[in-house]
């Protein structure tokens, strides 16, 4: 029974990241890419870590894949909004987008962000 | 679950191939910051499959090293890309 559930995950986790593969590959601008990029990196790593976690069942290893959950879950959007804002930033919108919402933004100050 | 594991490393294999021919190619310096950034999740995923399918957790510290690390070097491109320009 618990093997059938960590399969189950573990089988989500992984199908996840290859439609994620599959969206970098095929999408058409960086911030779809981004989007596309940026599912598995939270929510598969929950998913194979929870199915993983049902599977060994040590506490230094549950306590590491919790600590690997809690990481990627704080650090993962964070490092997408950067990756996102410096493409935004050096001008990278495609051409098929279709509202641009920074567009006063970008024009009016020079040089946004941190520097 | 030998089965099991062997499909998910499929998976995870078709995703990182084509995660690397974008991470090639990719016509900015943001789309490969992005794929090797994606990679590393990959790998992060087929260290916890393994761990899963031999039932030890010898190898899980490594992935939390590989997880900050990845960020880490994301962060620091990204401050790059804004200095630079793509």
């Amino acid at each position: 029974m618990l093997t059938v559930a960590s399969s189950v995950l573990l089988l989500l986790g992984t199908f996840l990241a290859m439609l994620a593969g599959i969206g970098v590959m095929r999408l058409h601008d960086v911030f779809a890419r981004l989007h596309a990029a940026t599912k598995p990196s939270s929510l598969g790593i929950l998913l194979v870590c929870s199915g993983a976690a049902l599977t060994v069942v040590e506490v230094t290893a549950i306590t590491q894949l919790i600590a690997v959950v809690f990481l990627q879950f704080f650090t993962a959007p964070v490092g997408a909004h950067l990756v996102g804002r410096a493409a935004y930033a050096s001008g990278l919108l495609g051409s098929r987008t279709i509202i641009d919402e920074g567009e006063e933004i970008r024009k009016g100050t020079e040089g946004f962000g941190p520097n | 679950m030998n089965l099991v594991a062997s499909v998910c490393f499929i998976f995870l294999s078709v995703g990182s191939i084509f995660t690397l021919i974008r991470l090639v190619v990719g016509p900015s310096l943001a789309d490969r910051v992005m794929a090797a950034d994606l990679l590393l999740t990959f790998l992060v995923m087929g260290i916890a499959v393994q761990a899963a399918r031999t039932g030890d957790g010898l190898y899980l510290a490594v992935m939390v090293v590989v997880a900050l690390v990845g960020f880490l070097g994301t962060s620091i491109v990204a401050r790059l890309i804004e200095r630079r320009g793509a």
